[in-house]
Order: C-alpha cells, then structure tokens, then sequence
C-alpha cells in the first residue's frame, strides 16, 4: 500500500513537472506575436493575458491579468466576458489553461494562460510520506566497481559523498555495508574480494565523517547476485556494495 | 613373445626420440601421483552366485559391477572390458583355468574371482587374487566377507575386496573405495553441506541450516567438518560434528565477519582459515579446540590456506596482495613466504598424500581473455608443473584423494556446476553428481 501511495505521489510529481517544463517553454511566445500585431495600421485587436504565480497548490489564489487593444467585446474561457484590461483573481482547483478572446472590428486575438495546480502532499511533504527505508533507499545509493578490483571508482566517489551526507544528517541510522562480485573467478576469492569492496566504502565513509561504530560489513562475493545473466551489463550490476539499514 | 621381446628396445627408443620431453613429463606426475608407469593388466570375473535366495541377483548386481568399477577407477590397471573377458564364471580356484584368461583377446596377467552365498540374511563373500600369467602359482590374495544381505553392504564388500588388490597390487598403499567426498549443494533450496561415497553412490545431506554453507574440510580423523556459513553478522567457521549429527560451538571462528576456507592440518590438531577480523582478510590459525588463535599472513586478500601433509609444517593459500590471485607457499609461522604461479588467475591450493601441489589456474586470465580455468598438478621443490583439464568448462576446487592418486574437482559447463574425479594425471575424468548444482569436494582423509 505505502509502495502505491508513493507511486502515485511520484506520478503526480512526474506530470507536474512536465507541465511546468511545457508552460515555460510556451509563455514566451504570445507577446513576441502580438508586439508587431499591436503596430498593424489595420486595427486589428491584441492580447495579452497572463497568470501569476504559474504554478500553485490546490487552494492557492492566481492573478490574472490582462490587456487588449482595438477590442469590442473581450471574454475569458471560464470567467466570462471581462473589461478589455483589468486584473482578477482566481483559484482554480487543478491545472488550467485560461483562454482569452478579444474581437473587435479588424477580427479577433486570442492569448492563453496555463496554471499548473500541484497536489497539496506531493509539493509540500514529499519526504514525510517514504518510509524511512524508502528514504534511506532514495538516499543511500550502491557504488559499482571494476572487474576483479576494490578501488573506489570516480563515479563511486560522487556517490559515497551524497551516501555520506545523509548518514551524518541521520546519525541515527546504522547501516550494514555488503560486498558483491560477479560471476567469474572463484567463490572463495570472490568472498575476500566482497570484503574488501565493502571495507573500502566503509573506510571512505569514516573518512567523510561516518563514525565507524556505525557500520558492519558483509562480503556476498557471488553467493547473491543481483543479476545473473553472463555478459558485461549484468557483472558490472554484480559488481558492487549494497547499503541497508542495520537492525 | 620372443619377436616382441626382440623389438622392444627399438620401440622404446622411437618413442623416445620422437615425444622424449612429453613423456618424461608423464612419467613425472604418474610417479608423484603414486600411479606408477605400468599399469597391470586385470581382469575381474563376474563372481559366483550360490544357492537361490530371491536377492541374489540385485546383490550380484551390484557387487560385480562395484568390484569392476573400483578397480577402474584405481588408475593401476589395464583393465580386461567385459566384452574382452571369458564368459567362465570360476568361483573359486579350482574352478579356473588361468588360460581362458590369460590368452587373447582378455590377455590377463590377474584375475579377481570368487563367489557369493547369500543365506538368511547374511551375504558371504569368498575373493580370490589369481597370477593367471604364471601356470599353477598360488593364490596372490584369498579373502571372505561377511555382512547383512543389502544392496549398501555388496556395494561395501566389493569396496573392501577393490581395496584390498589395489592395496596389494599397489605398492602397499590404502586403497581409497570405503572413502567419502564432502561437499556443497544446493539441491534443497540452499547450499548445505552434502556427502557421497567416492564413486558417487549415496549422496546426502548432512546440514540443513537454511543459510548459505561452503567450504566443507572433513577433520583427518573423519568425525568433523569445518565449513563457513554465512548468518546476520557475515561468515562464520561453523564445525559440524559427524559423531553427534550436529553443530557443535566453535567460537574462535565467528569474530569479525568474513572467516572463510578453513583447513585442517594432518593431524588434526590445527585449523587454518581466512579471516577479516584485523580489517583485512588474512591466514589465522587456531588449535582444533579453538585455542592459540593467531594471525599467520599479514598482507591482505590471503585466502584457502592448505596444509601440507606430508611436512605438516607448510601451508599454501592463495593472495591477492599482487593484483590478481596467486598461489603461495609459506611456513606455518608465516615465514618463507614463496609465490609458486607467476602470472594469470590461480586458487584453490590441495596438497596430495605425497607433496604434490593441485591447484585451479588461468594462465592467461584477464578482461577480454577467456582462457580456460584449469585444474595444474605442480612439484613445489621444482615449480614443474603440468595441466590437468584441457578445453572443457570451469574448473576449480581439485582435492586429493587420500592415496595421492586421484583428484575430485567442480566443473562448471553452461551455468551448472558438477562435481566430478580424474587419476592425478588428468586422465580417466568421469562425472559423480548429476542433480541440482554441486562444488567445493573436499576428499576425506581415509
């Protein structure tokens, strides 16, 4: 149930974003049009209609406001026929695009408005709503190596820094450092090879600050893999240190 | 026979002149290995049946079919195919005539012949070791046996009685068909401790702990086994006690996470194995009651330590401290420390009965090089070595047969891994287990 609920609040989130993303790239355009209209000899109407903020959360008050030129009737989609300039307020419950139309007697403009409405939990509490371990998870990522090797990848570093800054935020967490290989070589050099992955990460992160008592390292070697498919792709997910909460 | 006499000696020195270094290599490990350079030739006699108990058939069965098996899987003989051999089933002396044997195409020089009598429950068993060379000669070996009517126990008696020829064929040595050969399995769902005899027949589990257990090293005296098995706080040596059918404590193998590959010293005394507990994965070694617990290696990514048999006061393991893992050979104090292989991928160290060094090798092992991982059969004294395996799978985890002559090993093929035994010097490679996937044999020491 929690692994839906985030899901959906993940989803939200997805498609707020892509609406955000449509809105900016739209809102310049309108302006960049009517400007050489507004100069046209043959009176043509213009308009302007725009939305502040852009984005709100459900409840939240939008100020429209708008501006027409050469208009006899003006009329907004939704709201009604409105003067041919003003400023109104608005709260719309979900995402909106307000339309508006101005004609008068060298034809007729129109310019559009798009409020996106986030849903109130995904903006303000995203993290609340996880599960510490889904937090820990989202946090706390696995660092890959490679073939037959413990260093600490460059990648791996960036990686361990993030991991890093969340376990001294969260002194309280204790976690379990575990070591993977993959299929190739033997089980028992594999299992020293884990080890030795794992107490490489273990070595960094008390370096960044992690105090040591906090953390226990298991080596897998190959007994658990991740994947067990045989080519590059799969070894290379094998090839790694997984992080857990310690119970 | 006077012609063949005659040309001999110009066979022999075209043999030489032609494949010299090949074969003095052979002669090499057929002689370190115990296999000698000539193989008798044998024949054994499907045995007597006497009397009409209703068991007897599935009995002879199984006992003339063990009794040949054991003999071919000794490495000593030149064995006489059934197809080759008489259809005269003598049951004792008296019965024989040694020429039916001994002329082509069987050409035997020894026959194994006898009888079997089961009567109330009890299967006796009479053997006779026959120079069917030589007209008249006395019996070589004569032999009765008597135990329950089982299927187990024919199969035992024609273990006893392989053992007893080879025994008296071979240079005096044990023979190796009452053995045992521990090893991993994960028939059940997890891997556990399993054991067979050393043909493959009665294959079960020993462990049932539901983890993931390796590694298993029977105790020389048989009624132990050390293994590693993991649980919430990483790898612990685990000690299963054959004797009580359980787990018994081991403490000074738990510390630390990661204690890995014990290994047992020959006489039985001391435990060797590979622990994390410094932060590093290093040579320990601790008395068989968990005493004297002390650090031997002190490089890092040390590994399946092996003690020597023969001196008692060597172990080989394998270490990373280089880059990719070689083979080494150090005193037991941790001083002298030799590096055998020089290059590749090499693990899995067994020392034989004489001093003989087996071990798992890729010699050309790197990204983008798929040599093969092979089973190598090396003499530390001269770093000569020789290649076991040739061209098929994964090979890993060799381990001798308590008389020196044989190797069990694990063969991986297209994902499953099996187990399976060759002679010492590659030869006579045949499959033992067939279900589930199985690895890590580890031979029991008699």
């Amino acid at each position: 149930m929690k692994t839906q609920n985030y899901l959906l609040q993940t989803g939200i989130l997805l498609v707020a974003l892509v609406t955000v993303v449509g809105c900016k790239h739209k809102k310049p355009l309108p302006p960049a049009e009517t400007a050489p209209a507004a100069a046209a000899p043959a009176a043509e109407p213009t308009a302007e209609l725009t939305a502040t903020p852009t984005v709100i959360s459900a409840g939240d008050q939008v100020e429209l406001s708008w501006r027409t030129t050469n208009a006899t009737s003006v009329s907004i989609d939704g709201v009604g026929d409105v003067p041919s300039a003003g400023v109104k307020t608005v709260k719309p419950t979900e995402s909106t695009t307000y339309h508006l139309v101005a004609r008068g007697e060298g034809g007729s403009a129109d310019a559009t408005a798009r409020v996106t409405v986030n849903a109130p939990i995904a903006v303000q509490t995203p993290s609340t709503q996880m599960s510490p371990e889904e937090e820990f998870k989202a946090n706390v990522q696995d660092i890959f190596f490679d073939y037959d090797n413990y260093d600490i990848r460059t990648d791996a570093q960036s990686t361990l820094a993030k991991d890093a800054d969340y376990l001294v935020k969260h002194p309280e967490i204790k976690i379990v450092i575990g070591g993977y290989c993959d299929e190739r070589g033997s089980d028992e050099y594999n299992l020293v090879l884990g080890q030795n992955r794992a107490q490489a990460a273990k070595t960094a992160l008390v370096a960044a600050g992690v105090a040591a008592d906090r953390m226990r390292v298991i080596s897998y070697g190959k007994e658990k893999p991740f994947c067990t498919e045989s080519n590059e792709e799969c070894w290379q997910l094998n090839r790694r240190d997984g992080f857990a909460m310690d119970r | 026979m006077r012609a063949s006499l005659r040309i001999l000696p110009l066979i022999v020195l075209a043999l030489l002149s032609v494949q010299g270094s090949r074969a003095r290599a052979q002669d090499w490990v057929r002689t370190g290995t115990n296999l000698g350079n000539q193989r008798i030739r044998l024949a054994a006699a499907d045995f007597k049946p006497v009397g009409g108990d209703p068991q007897m058939p599935v009995l002879k069965g199984v006992f003339d079919t063990t009794l040949f098996n054991d003999l071919s899987n000794a490495g000593l003989f030149d064995m006489v195919s059934k197809s080759l051999a008489p259809q005269a089933m003598p049951g004792s002396p008296q019965e024989l005539v040694p020429a039916q044997w001994s002329a082509a195409p069987a050409s035997a020089a020894m026959l194994a012949l006898g009888a079997l009598a089961v009567n109330n429950g009890r299967l006796t068993v009479y053997g006779w070791l026959m120079d069917v060379s030589t007209a008249n000669s006395p019996p070589v070996l004569t032999r009765q046996y008597n135990e329950a009517a089982s299927e187990d126990m024919a199969r035992t008696v024609a273990h006893r009685f392989a053992d007893d020829i080879i025994s008296r064929l071979g240079g005096g040595i044990a023979g190796i068909c009452e053995t045992k050969i521990y090893f991993v399995s994960n028939r059940t769902g997890s891997k556990e401790i399993w054991v067979m005899d050393y043909d493959g027949a009665n294959q079960h589990a020993v462990t049932h702990l539901g983890t993931v257990s390796i590694s298993p090293r029977v105790s020389p005296d048989g009624s132990r086994i050390a293994f590693s098995s993991l649980n919430d706080s990483g790898w612990a040596i685990r000690m299963f006690s054959l004797d009580l059918g359980r787990t018994v404590s081991f403490p000074a193998g738990s510390a630390g996470g990661s204690n890995l590959s014990p290994a047992w010293s020959a006489d039985g005394m001391k435990l060797a194995f590979s622990s994390a507990r410094s932060g590093h994965p290093e040579i320990w070694a601790v008395d068989a009651g968990g005493g004297m617990l002390h650090q031997v290696t002190s490089f890092g990514s040390d590994v399946s330590p092996a003690w020597n048999p023969r001196t008692g006061a060597q172990l080989a393991f394998v270490s990373g401290r280089t880059g990719e893992p070689q083979i080494y050979v150090m005193d037991q104090d941790g001083s002298n420390v030799q590096r055998m292989t020089d290059s590749g991928y090499a693990i899995s160290p067994s020392w034989s009965s004489t001093g003989m060094l087996a071990f798992s090798w890729n010699r050309k092992y790197g990204p983008g090089d798929p040599g093969g991982q092979d089973i190598y059969v090396m003499d530390i004294a001269s770093k000569q070595w020789q290649q076991d395996t040739h061209e098929a799978g994964n090979n890993d985890f060799p381990s001798w047969s308590p008389d020196g002559r044989q190797i069990v090993f694990q063969r991986q093929i297209n994902h499953r891994t099996q187990i399976w035994t060759m002679l010492g010097d590659g030869t006579n490679q045949h499959q033992l287990t067939f279900n589930g996937d199985n690895s890590m044999p580890n031979w029991s020491w008699k």
